[in-house]
């Protein structure tokens, strides 16, 4: 947690001034019971009037002063606890715009998410508590014990009892309710899977008429949740009647050993009441302290989590002369050439996707890429814009390994559709022009009517200016996928790559888009991953990948048709619609 | 029981309840005011709850009553002390009284960790009531409600909502009742002290007051602005960490930063301005407190002087000024706290209300071996009343029959579907299984004889076994390998790590979307229904397995009537009627060599899909 101490220095003054503000506060707070002891004592006692009213008005005075150190220490707290969080939030925000992919698939979305909102939100609330709450309350204990060691040592002797009692509890507390807490949280947690699970899946239920099964489930999960919240509820319950118990029972033997000590003189009324005074201030503040551990405890799990953001370092990074080298002339015609590359997705590199992979695009060429579901034809792709870096083996564009080209350089020359077609909130221009904010509207047009979109973007109401909400809901998967060509398309890239990205669309405009595509981008190499060889028939070069993430076959359509066992049996598969079609044509 | 401390440390934090640590955070503020609409009746509603708990809460009233009377009783007798026995040093009457105090504390203890420990569990259990009578609604609710209700938002009800009737449960209504008696009682207590003196210690109240009202009105307008300023920012993010791959892709991220420093440095601004107003709240009754602490200490001296009250009540008065102040501030808040959970309560019992799909008694219950005689008599339907879905449909499937439906994106073949499982009921017209209609039949004895493999693959947190095993929950591990290998799963499921017993991730991301598909149709394998649907249930499957699939549902669908909804037309050849729709009607049906002759829509569909091979 105290890694995160560095993001206060910039702050450092109100860092300093919060508590120091904090410290005026307690003092004056401190000041009040000494002073009132004067008021019976030197005033009421001897009947001196004019000392009454003067130490009145001082009291008067100190509780202005205490609460400009209040209102300080708010401001100056609230200044550094809010630059801190948003610092903070922004490293993390630039920190995870640098994630390679590798990293975005080990951190999940929705928690790297959590991470960044509530997490942040956590630790920022945490930091305004400690400069006023953790501050104020050891103060206040410190404070209250040296007031009541200099009005009587020993009456001071309570104290000494009281104290590490209220500390052992305390302990004990911690040690037993925090692991109690974790649990409590993650029997939470699993009672919001369960609902998610089901909320999402409620037509799988409904069909398979599964609500029993699911009611159980819940119920289960439920009544787990209930009995672990209440145990630790419980747990909690016996703390504050033991600590004001305590606290109470050393308010009476004050009042009474100290009723004694009056007698003979060696106190007065006045200091006792003052005494009285500052141990119940004193022990109250253990009492808070003790009240804010649990904030501590999530602000160290939020802390931790937070860190693990920070900490992880993308393996994909620029190569160090990348700066001073700068030309853009590493890429130039799109020849691209797999060298023996092998992959694999887990750190250990045991469980191979790719294995021995070795082929050559030539500039302007299309590449298809076929095989079975999860054969690794993403994976293969993926390694060209250095979305990963090969295991071994290396990819090279133009003669130059993709891990010495500057990545403004590689991915500004790759134009890529993913298989998933993500779009943002905003214009459908601004979606198009995502890759390139600075096309003018003819440059956005022609590709979007290469990407066949132009026709159903101006059907719109509102055209390319029509609004899209999160994640594009309001466009059909189609369009969807026809918006994220256009946007790949804008880049004009050397390299163009179609992951499977026009499965949503119906093959007739499909055939339209790539007859496109060949005009446009006769220059570019394209590659395409279809499901379908009609899509690909015309491709100068396909790759078939086998189960075991080898190149199964290698070849034109043609050749592949008669040397290929494997490619001939995804042709047989879709053969049947073949010879439908020479019969209607 | 001396309380100045207690009174002068407590701004920003307020005690913990019991509940502590395990809600997800409320960020520090002000509750926001939702008032509910009718709140008389919601608090009935949630009595109903509270009724089962009646003894726990008996006890814990009790208890708050006892405790808080005895933290007024401290004060009293602390000034007594003094008054009576420590100034005119009558050491064996204070023994007594200082035991006395004991006791009294000690008993104060008891009762109130008996109205903690209590009340823990009776809102506990009442939330663990409403928590299973809300989820027990889903399962019951019309497939209609969550078209209409986001995942997200029935999520926060579940949780957001209760955790707010739990917490509000839990310490503000105790909390209330404590402020209320600590308010009576003190004053009570004051004027029976002395008068003047607490005409002295009430001047503070006005000012009390008035700078709640300021500070509050002020919070209240900040923490709106930050509240919506955080929503934009967590919305940007969670839409840009959503599409990272893509803007990684296109080299945005710059831009991304620069957008998102943005909107932070907003929230920033709105931040610190809630923060430090809300912040004042401390101090400033702090310093009141301060003030009023200096005033009753004057004015008490000089009374004192004068002979009008004693040395010993200036001390209680102390203390009863500084427990009257509190409760006036925490009033407010816990008033507000109350409202906006039974606003969250009364959107709970919104849903409660919401009327089942299970309404019918009378339901037939259908027996396993019906012979899936499937008829359509001019079935119109529509979602909303304004826009028609099926206009007139009519078609009839014979036993074993496969019944495809083909047609452009909208012209309602999933409804179709929707109907026969009566995840929607009709609205004119009739559909028959064997002659029976279907509206007379048990909706889960209909949907147990109809089998389903849908579109959007889905995949529970829980092992593959498990998940096919969802399809039947007796079948045994032999039946469930069968159905795998049926569905051309077992090859994949066998290559992974822990074959059948690996736990797959909610909503299955450590699978492709081919590989829960081929779970998902494992499922209906196993469930073994009279009727099969597959509305588009190898989309996303690559042409070579799905060919090895359709072999599988060959022997699946022999005997079975079975309805095919297909992108790709060559999985539907076979078909022994092709029903064609388009703008929610059906405008052909016929095998695919009839519909080809005909050389209508069928055939426009057709030859534009194959159109790229000439």
């Amino acid at each position: 947690m105290w890694k995160l101490k560095s993001y206060l220095k910039p702050y450092w003054i109100s860092s300093i001034l919060g508590p120091l503000c904090m410290v005026l506060e307690v003092w004056m707070d401190l000041l009040q019971p000494i002073m009132m002891a004067s008021i019976i004592n030197d005033g009421i006692m001897t009947g001196d009037l004019a000392h009454i009213q003067k130490t009145g008005l001082m009291m008067l005075g100190v509780a202005l002063i205490g609460a400009v150190g209040g209102v300080g220490c708010t401001v100056f707290s609230s200044i550094a606890s809010q630059n801190f969080g948003r610092d903070l939030r922004n490293d993390l925000f630039e920190k995870v715009q640098t994630f390679s992919f590798r990293n975005l698939d080990q951190i999940k979305t929705g928690s790297l998410i959590t991470r960044l909102t509530n997490d942040v939100m956590q630790i920022q609330s945490f930091v305004q508590m400690i400069m006023r709450g953790f501050i104020r309350s050891p103060l206040l204990f410190v404070g209250s014990f040296i007031m009541a060691i200099s009005i009587s040592p020993k009456l001071t002797l309570v104290l000494a009892i009281a104290t590490p009692l209220l500390f052992i509890l305390l302990v004990v507390l911690i040690r037993k309710s925090f692991p109690l807490f974790s649990k409590v949280q993650s029997k939470l947690d699993a009672v919001n899977n369960v609902l998610q699970e089901n909320l999402s899946g409620i037509r799988v239920v409904k069909a398979f008429v599964r609500a029993n099964y699911e009611r159980k489930r819940f119920g289960k999960a439920n009544e787990e949740y209930t009995h672990t919240a209440i145990k630790a509820a419980r747990l909690i319950a016996i703390n504050m009647p033991i600590m004001t118990l305590i606290l109470n029972t050393s308010v009476v033997a004050v009042l009474w050993y100290g009723g004694g000590l009056t007698r003979g003189g060696s106190l007065s009324t006045g200091e006792l009441i003052a005494f009285i005074n500052y141990v119940t201030q004193l022990l109250f503040s253990m009492l808070m302290i003790s009240n804010m551990l649990p904030f501590v405890s999530r602000a160290k799990v939020s802390s931790e989590r937070i860190n693990e953001v920070l900490d992880t370092l993308s393996e994909i990074t620029d190569p160090s002369y990348a700066q001073k080298n700068g030309t853009n002339a590493i890429i130039h015609s799109g020849h691209i050439q797999f060298k023996n590359v092998s992959f694999a997705y887990d750190t250990a590199q045991t469980d191979l996707v790719l294995q021995d992979i070795s082929f050559q695009a030539e500039p302007g060429q299309t590449l298809a890429i076929l095989g079975a579901t999860g054969s690794g034809k993403s994976t293969l792709i993926s390694l060209i814009p250095r979305l990963y870096d090969t295991t071994s083996g290396s990819v090279l564009i133009d003669g130059t390994d993709v891990k010495d080209i500057p990545l403004d350089d590689l991915r500004g020359k790759i134009g890529m559709a993913l298989q998933q077609s993500i779009l943002f909130t905003g214009s459908i221009r601004d979606n198009i022009r995502f890759g390139k904010n600075d096309a003018g509207q003819d440059e956005i047009e022609a590709y979007a009517k290469a990407a066949e979109a132009h026709d159903f973007i101006m059907r719109m109401p509102d055209g390319y200016n029509t609004i899209l909400g999160q994640k594009g809901v309001n466009l059909s998967g189609g369009q969807k996928q026809r918006i994220s060509i256009a946007r790949a398309l804008l880049v004009r890239p050397a390299i163009l790559i179609l992951d499977d990205s026009t499965s949503a669309v119906d093959l007739g405009t499909e055939s339209r888009i790539q007859k496109a595509l060949k005009e446009l981008m006769n220059h570019t190499t394209t590659i395409i991953i279809a499901q379908r060889i009609s899509s690909i028939i015309d491709a100068d070069q396909i790759i078939v990948l086998g189960d075991n993430g080898t190149i199964a076959a290698e070849g034109t359509h043609e050749e592949l048709i008669h040397s290929s066992a494997i490619y001939q049996d995804i042709y047989r598969s879709q053969r049947k619609e073949e010879q439908e079609h020479v019969r209607i044509s | 029981m001396s309380e100045s401390a207690k009174q002068s440390s407590n701004h920003s934090f307020k005690p913990l309840g019991p509940t502590m640590g395990m809600g997800g955070g409320r960020g520090p503020g002000p509750i926001p005011k939702v008032r509910p609409k009718n709140t008389a009746a919601t608090i009935a509603k949630l009595w109903t709850y509270l009724r089962r708990q009646r003894t726990g809460l008996i006890i814990v009233y009790i208890s708050t009553f006892l405790s808080s009377v005895i933290s007024l009783i401290g004060p009293y007798l602390i000034g007594k002390a003094i008054d009576k026995y420590i100034l005119p040093k009558d050491y064996n009457g204070l023994l007594w009284l200082c035991l006395l105090m004991l006791g009294i504390y000690i008993l104060g203890s008891i009762v109130s960790w008996v109205q903690s420990y209590v009340m823990s569990g009776v809102s506990q259990r009442t939330v663990l009531e409403l928590r299973h009578d809300l989820f027990e609604k889903y399962q019951s609710l019309p497939l209609k409600f969550f078209d209409t209700h986001s995942t997200g938002e029935l999520m926060s009800r579940t949780t957001n909502d209760i955790e707010n009737v739990s917490n509000s449960l839990n310490q503000s209504v105790i909390q209330l009742l404590t402020s209320l008696i600590t308010l009576s009682g003190s004053l009570v207590i004051m004027l029976s002290l002395n008068l003047s003196l607490t005409l002295v210690s009430l001047i503070t109240i006005p000012l009390i007051l008035l700078a709640t009202r300021q500070i509050s009105s002020l919070t209240r307008k900040y923490f709106k602005g930050q509240q919506k300023h955080l929503g934009e920012l967590n919305g940007f993010i969670e839409e840009t960490i959503q599409g990272q791959k893509v803007v990684t892709l296109y080299r945005r991220e710059a831009t991304e930063i620069k957008r998102f420093k943005a909107i932070n440095e907003q929230l920033n601004t709105m931040g610190k301005k809630a923060q430090i107003v809300a912040g004042l709240v401390g101090p400033v009754m702090n310093a009141v407190n301060n003030f009023n602490f200096a005033l009753i200490a004057a004015i008490g001296g000089w009374m004192v002087f004068k002979d009008l009250t004693t040395v010993g009540i200036i001390v209680s008065f102390l203390n009863y000024s500084k427990q009257f102040g509190r409760p006036i501030t925490e009033l407010a808040n816990q008033y507000n706290m109350i409202q906006s959970a039974v606003a969250g309560a009364e959107r709970v019992f919104e849903i409660m209300e919401l009327e089942s799909e299970y309404t019918e008694v009378h339901g037939r219950v259908v027996s396993h071996d019906m012979r899936g005689q499937v008829q359509f008599d001019n079935v119109s339907f529509s979602y909303r009343p304004d826009a028609p879905i099926l206009q007139n449909v009519s078609f009839v499937a014979n036993p074993g029959e496969k019944i495809a439906l083909v047609g452009p994106t909208g012209a309602g073949k999933t409804t179709i579907v929707n109907l026969l499982t009566r995840f929607y009921d009709i609205q004119e017209g009739r559909i028959t299984i064997d002659g029976l209609d279907i509206r007379q039949m048990d909706k889960n004895s209909l949907r147990t004889e109809v089998g389903m493999v849908l579109q959007d693959a889905y995949v529970f947190s829980g092992s593959i076994r498990d998940n096919i095993r969802f399809g039947r929950l007796d079948a045994t591990d032999e039946e469930i390998i069968v159905a795998a290998k049926l569905a051309n799963a077992d090859g994949f499921i066998s290559r992974l790590p822990h074959g059948y017993d690996m736990i797959l991730q909610a909503e299955g991301s450590n699978l492709s979307h081919g590989q829960r598909q081929l779970l998902t149709i494992a499922r209906a394998i196993l469930a073994n229904p009279s009727i099969l649907i597959l509305d588009e249930a190898t989309s996303s499957v690559d042409t070579r397995t799905e060919m090895h699939i359709q072999e599988a549902m060959k022997n699946l669908m022999k005997g079975r009537t079975s309805f095919v909804i297909a992108h790709r037309l060559s999985t539907i050849q076979d078909a022994d009627k092709i029903l064609v729709m388009n703008g929610g009607q059906i405008i052909e049906q016929g095998n695919h060599e009839q519909l080809l002759a005909a050389e209508g829509f069928y055939y426009e569909l057709y030859s534009s899909q194959f159109r790229r091979v000439v």
